[in-house]
């Protein structure tokens, strides 16, 4: 568990003082995948590297499983969190395994012990190692850069895992790609992960909660169907708002578009309460993970098999609804923010 | 005055001793300026890289130094260093320091910031962020450096003879005192061998050196 | 300080023939070096012999370039001249080619497209963006060879160096300094004033593009 408790963070530059983060406190519990979203310039980077003290807080305390991270050793507190960037950040002069294996290294495990785990890790992102281990980063493509940058942030099996716009220099479809293998990845690895993104689709599509940040400060934190249903300021709405197919996911219910139980051929397969949004069936499957069936049953208040979606339809709804990333945010930084 | 170009390979053939003799100050003058300006070059780009207040006034100062003709450099450090072999060694030295420690400074500072990011977030001390990223990386530009500093020096050796530093740049000195087209040839033909082929050897060397993942793709 | 107060006329002599030395340099080599560097880009099989052949030479010490052309050429001013200017070519013809080749292939396109004819576009276009690259040659050439001339006093081409060289002859410090001191200075000057000069055309063109 990781809590902020009052943190701020001001930086001086050329004689202008910068509040980047401003008083934050937020709670990030174990084994939560924990979107920190927000306009460009809003303090998340800041926000997430004070964790791995990257940056030291101006004001305020962060613990660790109830260590203050100032008081803790920042080479052994670094090592125990994996670190996931944008542009990827591999070292070009290392070889795809050797990067995945270098916290591994670090920590003075033996050569074929580090070489095992990182062939284990890159099968674990969809990069076979047999064609991928000894490669440079500058033969990979940015999707699998970005592949490999995950495996390196999991090398060491670390219990926390930040991720700063891991997939925000793909393009769209792969980024799709991603986002889909990075939910499979934490249902197999169950890590701690905070996850800055500005772009609201790969939030609600990823997060278990959603931290909203603006100027620096938090708007507000919680589910993703909070933010939709409870929204904390016009902000929240003008932000989450942007994009419509969301609300309709939000207010359909599985019940609305199951076909009836009659129609199809009875298999095992996964049941669902039929009132349950289409939006909340897609985190509850994401966190059962893969049954082995093209689909899953839905259920009415009294337990009664009522219904059957196939995952294809279901999927199709989801992607529909979503739609590639990276058109929403960009349109709510402007003009949504509150004068 | 010079009635045959091969006449100097006749020079050479009767006075091997001499010409061994210069041959091998010269290569002395410039492996060892350079291996020093290495040893102290590189640490002191290190030490500017980290300590910010250092980095202006040392790379003002090397650049400065590189401006100055090598002949002023020569000259200017006499009533210091008197003359001789040690002192031209000095001198050469201090000529190699400059390109090396400009070259390992930019190097060590161009070193992508996500990629120092990223490693940093990994938990690399400072030793280790320097040993397994930033030096490698820096290698190629700080090889080139050692490079413009060999062949610089093979050049700045002949002044040598100026100072009684020795070196073939004394073969030159005698032949142009006694206006002796063997001596001229037997210094100049060999010197400007030695410094063309030690060019291309190094630029062969340097595609060895650069770590596999840097070399450009399709090479 | 004693020999600048005792002959100030013979130091004002070697620095007006350092000047000169340098000056006549870079203007050939300004006139030759750029007109190739533009040949090569053009005619495009003749540039990797070019650069190679002007990249060895460059690597040759000027001591033994001066003695391998003195049987030749004699001792004295041409000789230096000759050997500096072949060292100048190097940097100014690497430079101009760097210049020209990083024009925008848009910006040619353009050009194209308004009918230029292939003279025009190296007037009109490549030569003014290619400019302040060619500047930067020639501010290292000029820089390089101030230092150089200063070592063609060891075959008689006067400057600054015939004073360092006498000093060394007769160990007088005060002497070598009297050559050296001027010859430094010229250096750092000639860096600094073509420097700003580069930046004043880098702005320049800057400013002309932003409509003035
Ligand atoms: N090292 C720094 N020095 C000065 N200002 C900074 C620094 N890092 C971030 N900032 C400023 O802090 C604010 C928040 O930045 P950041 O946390 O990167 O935002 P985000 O990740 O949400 O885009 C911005 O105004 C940014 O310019
Ligand atoms: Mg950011």
């Amino acid at each position: 568990m990781i809590t902020l408790d009052h943190v701020s963070k001001t930086f001086e530059s050329k004689g202008r003082t910068v509040r980047a983060v401003d008083d934050v406190s937020l709670t990030i519990g174990a084994g939560q995948l924990h979107v920190l979203i927000g306009p460009s310039g809003s303090g998340k980077t800041t926000t997430m590297r004070m964790i791995n003290r990257l940056e030291t807080p101006t004001a305020g305390r962060i613990t660790v499983d109830g260590r203050d991270v100032l008081a803790m050793d920042v080479v052994e507190l670094r090592r125990s969190i994996g670190y996931v960037i944008q542009q990827g950040g591999l070292l070009p002069h290392l070889t795809v395994a050797e990067n995945v294996a270098m916290v591994p290294r670090l920590l003075g495990w033996q050569r074929h012990r580090r070489r095992e785990r990182a062939e284990e890790l890159l099968g674990l992102v969809g990069l076979p190692a047999g064609q991928f281990a000894d490669r440079y980063p500058r033969e990979l493509s940015g999707g699998q850069q970005q592949r490999v940058g995950v495996a390196r942030a999991l090398a060491a099996d670390p219990p926390i895992v930040l991720m700063d716009e891991p997939f925000g220099a793909v393009d769209p479809i792969t980024r799709k790609q991603l986002q889909r293998e990075l939910r499979r990845v934490q249902a197999a690895v169950n890590k701690t992960i905070v996850f800055v993104t500005h772009d609201i689709g790969e939030a609600f599509l990823l997060g278990d909660q959603i931290a909203l940040m603006a100027d620096g400060r938090l708007v507000q934190n919680g589910t993703p169907a909070d933010l939709l249903r409870r929204p904390a300021t016009p902000f929240v709405t003008a932000f989450t708002g942007e994009d419509r197919g969301l609300r309709a996911l939000e207010y359909t219910t599985l019940a609305e578009v199951a076909d009836a139980a009659g129609s199809v051929p009875a298999t095992d397969g996964d049941t669902l309460p039929g009132e349950l949004s289409i939006l909340e069936a897609g985190r509850e499957l994401a966190r059962r993970g893969e049954t082995g069936v093209d689909g899953f049953w839905v259920s009415d208040r009294g337990g009664r098999k009522t219904g059957y979606l196939s995952y294809r339809r279901f999927a199709a709804m989801l992607g529909e609804a979503l739609g590639p990333a990276g058109a929403t945010a960009g349109e709510a930084d402007g003009d949504a923010l509150p004068a | 005055m010079l009635e045959d170009p091969f006449s100097f390979v006749e020079y050479i053939r009767e006075n091997p001793d001499d010409f061994l003799r210069f041959l091998s100050q010269h290569v002395q003058l410039t492996l060892l300026s350079v291996l020093f300006g290495v040893v102290i070059a590189v640490p002191a780009a290190i030490l500017a890289s980290r300590v910010g207040l250092l980095a202006r006034p040392l790379t003002g100062i090397a650049s400065v130094g590189q401006t100055i003709p090598s002949l002023a450099v020569l000259g200017l450090l006499i009533p210091f260093l008197g003359i001789g072999f040690r002192p031209a060694l000095v001198a050469l030295t201090i000529q190699a320091f400059l390109p090396i420690f400009l070259n390992a400074y930019v190097g060590i500072r161009s070193v992508d910031r996500a990629v120092l990011d990223a490693a940093r977030g990994m938990g690399t001390s400072g030793g280790q962020l320097l040993r397994m990223v930033e030096l490698p990386l820096a290698s190629p530009v700080i090889f080139a450096g050692i490079q413009t500093a060999t062949v610089q020096n093979i050049a700045i050796a002949t002044l040598a003879a100026y100072i009684g530093g020795g070196g073939l740049g004394d073969l030159i000195l005698q032949g142009l005192s006694t206006l002796n087209g063997a001596l001229l040839f037997a210094g100049a033909v060999p010197v400007a061998v030695l410094a063309i082929t030690t060019e291309l050897a190094l630029g062969r060397l340097r595609r060895w050196i650069v770590p596999e993942g840097l070399r450009p793709t399709g090479s | 300080m004693r020999f600048l107060r005792e002959n100030p006329d013979e130091v004002l002599l070697r620095f007006g023939e350092h000047v000169q030395l340098v000056a006549v340099t870079v203007a050939l080599g300004i006139l030759i070096g750029v007109p190739l560097g533009i040949l090569v880009t053009k005619v495009r099989w003749l540039q990797r012999p070019v650069l190679l052949a002007t990249g060895v030479l460059y690597t040759v010490p000027s001591l033994a370039l001066f003695a391998v052309l003195i049987p030749y050429t004699g001792i004295g001013r041409g000789t230096a001249v000759v050997a500096l200017v072949v060292y100048s070519l190097l940097v100014i013809v690497r430079n101009t080619v760097a210049g020209i080749e990083g024009v925008a292939p848009l910006t040619l396109d353009a050009a194209r497209g308004m009918g230029m004819t292939g003279g025009q576009r190296l007037r009109l276009v490549e030569l003014p963006l290619a400019l302040p690259v060619i500047l930067a040659g020639v501010r290292l050439a000029t820089v390089a060879t101030i230092g150089t001339a200063t070592i063609a006093a060891a075959i008689g081409a006067g400057g600054l160096g015939r004073i360092i060289f006498d000093g060394m002859d007769r160990l007088d410090s005060d002497r070598i300094a009297a050559g050296a001191v001027p010859a430094a200075a010229l250096a750092l000057l000639a860096d600094w004033s073509l420097g700003r000069l580069g930046r004043a055309f880098w702005h320049g063109g800057e400013s002309a593009s932003g409509g003035e």
